[in-house]
Parts: structure tokens; C-alpha cells; sequence
């Protein structure tokens, strides 16, 4: 993953949150390139902090944050250090945008779909007049597969996989450099969702646009994954190209995942993971994933850090 | 052994009246319209659709919590009908909701939750209803049972309510369990886990088990047999080797070549998806429900009449006009990625 050019990096990036019982170490030194026109998954179970990953890649906080640092390099320029205002005005949705879990269901109910599509570029001055915002906005529901005369239908017209489309247009229509999407297909039918993904792949080719896509479902990942990462309990125990993922994960916690996934074409013995995972307030010292590991030896009790294997990386001593 | 009828039902039809200013009918939402299969002991069946198909209401029809407009079911050779009735039949059937955490009363500790039913049933003796309140949870594995008892829904992970919440179905000791997505609330190996305890107890007890899901990929670990809804209709039913080998019905074709399986060839794929979206149940297309999205339609046949069960293969019925012997057109090439 850090052969290319590193168009997108993520260095060290923390975000704990204030709670009554103690600070949650939600993002906890999370690092990882991306080279541009590749997308990247990110997948881990409920609680890991793959939400507050993406939203702390966007600065988007709540305000009991404990801690927020780190750096978020775009092509070159650590874009972490900027002023809140300088990063909303130039960077957030301009050039990194979010599609949030459940985004279908957060658009606004009172407002034509066509216009709150439209809003990001008359917010950022990108267009001249609505009239052009319009134009615009015609041109990508037309790329996501919403028909022309959705635009001025409210949300509550349109089907689920047709709200998908019109946030995941909403985040496309100022042509950011890279997209977070949170979840996008998790509430979505079969079908609707393999039709979602055909089209995360179509405009990944045609418009080079980087995605970081952040989701529970490893089957579904696989549609548009060309590097993949896996989280456990606020950190990223491994990254690697998503085929050699797939062919062969290293990590026992991503093994162990992997074996719980049941396949249509294939049968296997699923297995499923004992025991839970740690919290997130005091979580164990070491590998935290030592607990229910069945790998575990004595050295598991210190922290292991980022090691190396081919070009891939692990975070477990059993790869020292 | 599984050749004991357990559940039977017939022309089932669950239909939602919609009115409007209250008193106006404007029409009925088909939800179920027209469904008929047999469920056998000791056999899990699983009841596959997108949302929308009518599942979650045939489900809640055969609990007796929706009143079906026209059909019977009939479990252990009797018709389930009046009051009276309906209490025995669902102390002998268990429901498995799909959001563990919404299906169990926040105020209530896991020892009232489960003795709730006992006392309701008729068991009047605090001790032996203490008894098979252990014998259960040692059952779901929710053990040491004496850390369990006092808790409180919400100082259980996702789960142990899930466990808890099979648990409350399991306390009757019933014949049948109906479980509604019982696993899609929860992660990928927590799933497993579920769906591993309730094949247990279904070898165990000799359960039957509908299972409702929109998951195809988690059916071949777990049943015997599975039913294919769309628009409030059973197209197509197989034992699940057979289904999944050979899938018949063009929509069932299309979802499974929808599936992903955790594959990195994936990203270089581009899966076939029927265009268009799942029928209105409230004005239901013409003749077959699937006709308007089907790469097989034939024009004069498919808009004009709901094609009835075909059985192509023996225990492998398929609603659609392709596999009429008398009429035109042979099977489609099964397509599968």
C-alpha cells in the first residue's frame, strides 16, 4: 500500500471521547496510505470505531471530544493543521466528502431531493447561479441512475436504493477527491445493493474518485475493494491489498472473521469468535485482541506495533 | 420421521385495508396474497425475500398476530381460528423478533421476562417455574444462570439478548419457532453463533423452524428447504441444495447472481441486476408480479395470467409460465457468477 504515490494518508489519527466513566478510545492511532483512484474498506464489527473514523477524517466532532490529532495528508498538504474555517470552506465536501450511515434516511423531508443535491454547490460558490447548480445536479443523478424527473420529488416519493443514489449524489456533485461512505448498502435489498456497487465501481473508473468505504458486511466490500483494512477496538490490526486479504488474511482477529462469513457458492464450517471485544474506556494493555485469541502467548501483553510482512502490514507478534 | 405434517397452510391471504379520512376505502395492500406449503416436524424452512416481499407478514399471520383474510392454517391437524384456539396454539409456537433490544421490555429483569409466560400459562408453582426458567438458560448458554437472572436487558451485549430473547421463545417448550431475521441486527460472528444454538435446539427438541430472511448466503448452514417470496407470493420452493444448485425462477436467478461471496474477483465484476423495483402491493401488476423486470418475459403469457406451480423437478415447484409443458419456450440457461 505505500509503494504508490500516497494521494491520501492517515497518520497516527486518535479521537477519544469524553464520557462519565472515562475517556473511549474510539479512534486510537489509526494510520494508512491510498494511492489515487483506489478504494479502500475498512471493516470491523459493530463498536470498533469505524464511524468515528470516518467522521474524524472529515472533522466532523461532537463536542465531548477528549482528544483529536494526528494528520490527514491530501496529495501533500496535511489538511488536519488547517483552521476550522479555512477546512470547511476548502476541503469538507469540497474535497473530502462523507455519505453517512443511513444517509438514505437523513436526507431533509421538507425539500425537494433535486435542491438538497444542489445545496453543496451553492453553499462552496461552485456554481454560478442555481440555474447552473441545477444543471449540474441533472448531470450527476443522471450518472447515479435517478431519473430526471426526481428532482423535484421529496424524499418520502422515492425508494430506499433511490435515496442511497440521491445522497451518494449529493456527496458527488462537487467532484471531491475522495468520498468516506459509511455503510452505504447495510439497509439496502440484495438487489438494490448490487446495483449500488456496480455503480461505486462505474465511477471509480471513469472518474478516478478515491473512496474509503467503511462497513461490517467483507462480502459486499469485496465488490469495490482494491485495499482493505481491518479494525478491532479503535485500532487497524492489518492492511494489505484487498486480494491478498481475501486470499489469505493474517491476522488471527481477521482470520477469525473471515471464518464467520458464510459463502453461497462454496460451503465451509463457519465458525464464530468467543468472548467479546474489550471496552473501549480501559481497554487491556497489549494486544487487545489477546483475550480471545487463540494465538495467544506471553509476549501478546505488550503492544505490538505495525510489522512488516511482504508488503503488507500486521499488527500481531506473531509475524515478528 | 420428517414425514409428519406439522403446519399446513392454505390459500393464505393477508390483506391491509387502506382507508382514507378514516372511512373512505381506497384499496387493500396485498402483503400475502396466496400462499400455500406444508411445513413438516422437525424440518427448518426458510422463507427468502427482499423487503416489501409480503415475508414479515406471512410470518406474523402464521403467529396469529395478523388476522388472514381468506385461507387456513392448520397446525397439528387442527384449524388455528377462534380466541380460545389461538392461546394454545401460541403457547406451542415461539416467535424470534428481529431487534432483540426492541423485543424485550426494558423494565423487566431476565427472571421476570422468561416467567412471565410460565405464569401466564398456567404454571402456578413458583419452584418449578424457577426450574425451567435455569433448564432454559443453561440451554442458551446464558450461564452462571444466578449472574443472569437480575438483569436488565440493557446490561446484555447484543447477543446475550438475542440468546435471552430464544430463551422466552423456548420457555413452552413449543413444537415450532418463527424466527424473523433473527440474526440481522447483529456481526458477522455473532450470527453464527445464533444461528449455530438455534440448529442445536432444533436437532435437540425436533423443531420446526421457519426462518424469515433476505439472506440467502446463511441458508445453507441452517435449513432444509427454502421459499422464495415476491409480491406477497411464493414462486418458487426447493430443498436448499437444489435451490441454490438450480435455481429456476428468473428472480431467484437474479438474487442469487446478486450475492457477493467475500471474493477480491468481485471488483472486476459487474453483476446482472433486473431493472426497475419490487412491485406495489397495492396494485400489483398484471398476471405474474416478476413480468415487468424479467429478462424472460413472454408477451401474451406473463402480463396475462399468475402462472401457477409448475414442479419441473420432483419436490422443486416454480410459479412461472417457462416451465408449462404444454406452452412455448424452454427454461433459461440457469445464470449464476
Amino acid at each position: 500500500m505505500s509503494a504508490g504515490n500516497g494521494f491520501f494518508s492517515v497518520e497516527d489519527l486518535r479521537l477519544h471521547f469524553r464520557t462519565a466513566r472515562g475517556p473511549v478510545q474510539a479512534v486510537d492511532g489509526v494510520s494508512f496510505t491510498l494511492d489515487r483512484g483506489r478504494a479502500l474498506v475498512v471493516v470491523g464489527e459493530s463498536g470498533c470505531g469505524k464511524s468515528s473514523l470516518a467522521r474524524a477524517i472529515l472533522r466532523l466532532l461532537p463536542r465531548n471530544v477528549h482528544a483529536y490529532s494526528g494528520s490527514v495528508r491530501l496529495n501533500g498538504m496535511d489538511v488536519m493543521r488547517l483552521p476550522e474555517e479555512q477546512f470547511r470552506r476548502e476541503i469538507r465536501w469540497t474535497r473530502l466528502a462523507l455519505v453517512p450511515q443511513g444517509a438514505m434516511n437523513s436526507l431533509n423531508p421538507v425539500i425537494r431531493v433535486g435542491d438538497q443535491a444542489a445545496e453543496p454547490l451553492l453553499i462552496h460558490g461552485r456554481a454560478g447561479s442555481p440555474a447552473a447548480a441545477r444543471q449540474s445536479v441533472q448531470e450527476v443523478f443522471h450518472e447515479v441512475g435517478v431519473p430526471r424527473d426526481f428532482l423535484d420529488r421529496y424524499p418520502f416519493e422515492l425508494s430506499g436504493g433511490m435515496r442511497q443514489r440521491v445522497a451518494l449524489a449529493t456527496a458527488l456533485v462537487t467532484k471531491p477527491d475522495l468520498i468516506v461512505l459509511d455503510e452505504p448498502t447495510s439497509a439496502l435489498d440484495v438487489l438494490t445493493q448490487a446495483g449500488i456497487m456496480n455503480l461505486l465501481k462505474t465511477i471509480k473508473r471513469e472518474t478516478r474518485t478515491n473512496f474509503v468505504l467503511i462497513t461490517h458486511d467483507i462480502a459486499a466490500a469485496s465488490e469495490i475493494a482494491d485495499d482493505a483494512a481491518v479494525m478491532y477496538a479503535g485500532q487497524l490490526v492489518e492492511t494489505s491489498r484487498a486480494e491478498q486479504f481475501y486470499r489469505e488474511p493474517l491476522h488471527p482477529y481477521s482470520r477469525a472473521l473471515m471464518a464467520s462469513v458464510p459463502t453461497l457458492r462454496a460451503e465451509k464450517t463457519l465458525e464464530f469468535i468467543p468472548g467479546r471485544p474489550p471496552s473501549l474506556i480501559n481497554p487491556p494493555p497489549g494486544c487487545r485482541f489477546a483475550d480471545r485469541c487463540p494465538y495467544r502467548f506471553d509476549k501478546c501483553s505488550e503492544e505490538p506495533p505495525m510489522l512488516k510482512v511482504d508488503n503488507r502490514l500486521v499488527k500481531c507478534w506473531l509475524y515478528r | 420421521m420428517p414425514d409428519e405434517v406439522l403446519l399446513t397452510v392454505r390459500r393464505l391471504r393477508t390483506w391491509f385495508e387502506l382507508r382514507r379520512w378514516g372511512f373512505v376505502r381506497v384499496g387493500f395492500v396485498r402483503a400475502v396474497d396466496g400462499v400455500d406449503f406444508e411445513l413438516h416436524r422437525g424440518e427448518a424452512v426458510a422463507v427468502v425475500g427482499e423487503s416489501g416481499s409480503g415475508k414479515s407478514t406471512l410470518a406474523k399471520t402464521i403467529l396469529g398476530l395478523h388476522r388472514p383474510r381468506q385461507g387456513e392454517i392448520i397446525f397439528e391437524g387442527r384449524e388455528v381460528g377462534g380466541e380460545k384456539d389461538l392461546r394454545r396454539y401460541r403457547s406451542r409456537v415461539g416467535y424470534v423478533q428481529q431487534d432483540p433490544y426492541g423485543a424485550l421490555p426494558p423494565f423487566m429483569n431476565v427472571q421476570r421476562i422468561l416467567e412471565e409466560p410460565l405464569a401466564i400459562n398456567g404454571e402456578a408453582n413458583p419452584g418449578a417455574r424457577m426450574q425451567r426458567i435455569r433448564e432454559v438458560l443453561d440451554e442458551v448458554r446464558l450461564s452462571p444462570v444466578e449472574d443472569f437472572l437480575p438483569r436488565f436487558p440493557h446490561m446484555l451485549s447484543g447477543g446475550q439478548q438475542q440468546r435471552l430473547v430464544v430463551a422466552r421463545a423456548m420457555i413452552l417448550r413449543p413444537q415450532l419457532i418463527v424466527a424473523d431475521e433473527p440474526v440481522s441486527m447483529l456481526d458477522a460472528s455473532v450470527r453464527i453463533e445464533i444461528l449455530q444454538l438455534l440448529r442445536g435446539l432444533q436437532a435437540r427438541y425436533n423443531l420446526s423452524i421457519i426462518y424469515i430472511t433476505h439472506d440467502l448466503s446463511t441458508v445453507r448452514y441452517f435449513c432444509e428447504r427454502v421459499f422464495v417470496m415476491y409480491g406477497g407470493m411464493i414462486i418458487e420452493q426447493a430443498s436448499t441444495d437444489d435451490l441454490l444448485r438450480n435455481p429456476q425462477h428468473p428472480y431467484t436467478q437474479a438474487l442469487l447472481a446478486a450475492i457477493p461471496d467475500p471474493d477480491p474477483e468481485n471488483a472486476s465484476r459487474v453483476r446482472v441486476v433486473p431493472p426497475g423495483e419490487p412491485p406495489s402491493l397495492l396494485s400489483p401488476p398484471s398476471g405474474c408480479r416478476f413480468h415487468p423486470r424479467c429478462p424472460a418475459f413472454m408477451k401474451g403469457i406473463c402480463e396475462v395470467q399468475i402462472p401457477p406451480d409448475f414442479e419441473p423437478a420432483p419436490g422443486h415447484r416454480v410459479a412461472c409460465w417457462l416451465y408449462d409443458e404444454r406452452g412455448q419456450g424452454g427454461p433459461p440457461a440457469p445464470s449464476r457468477a
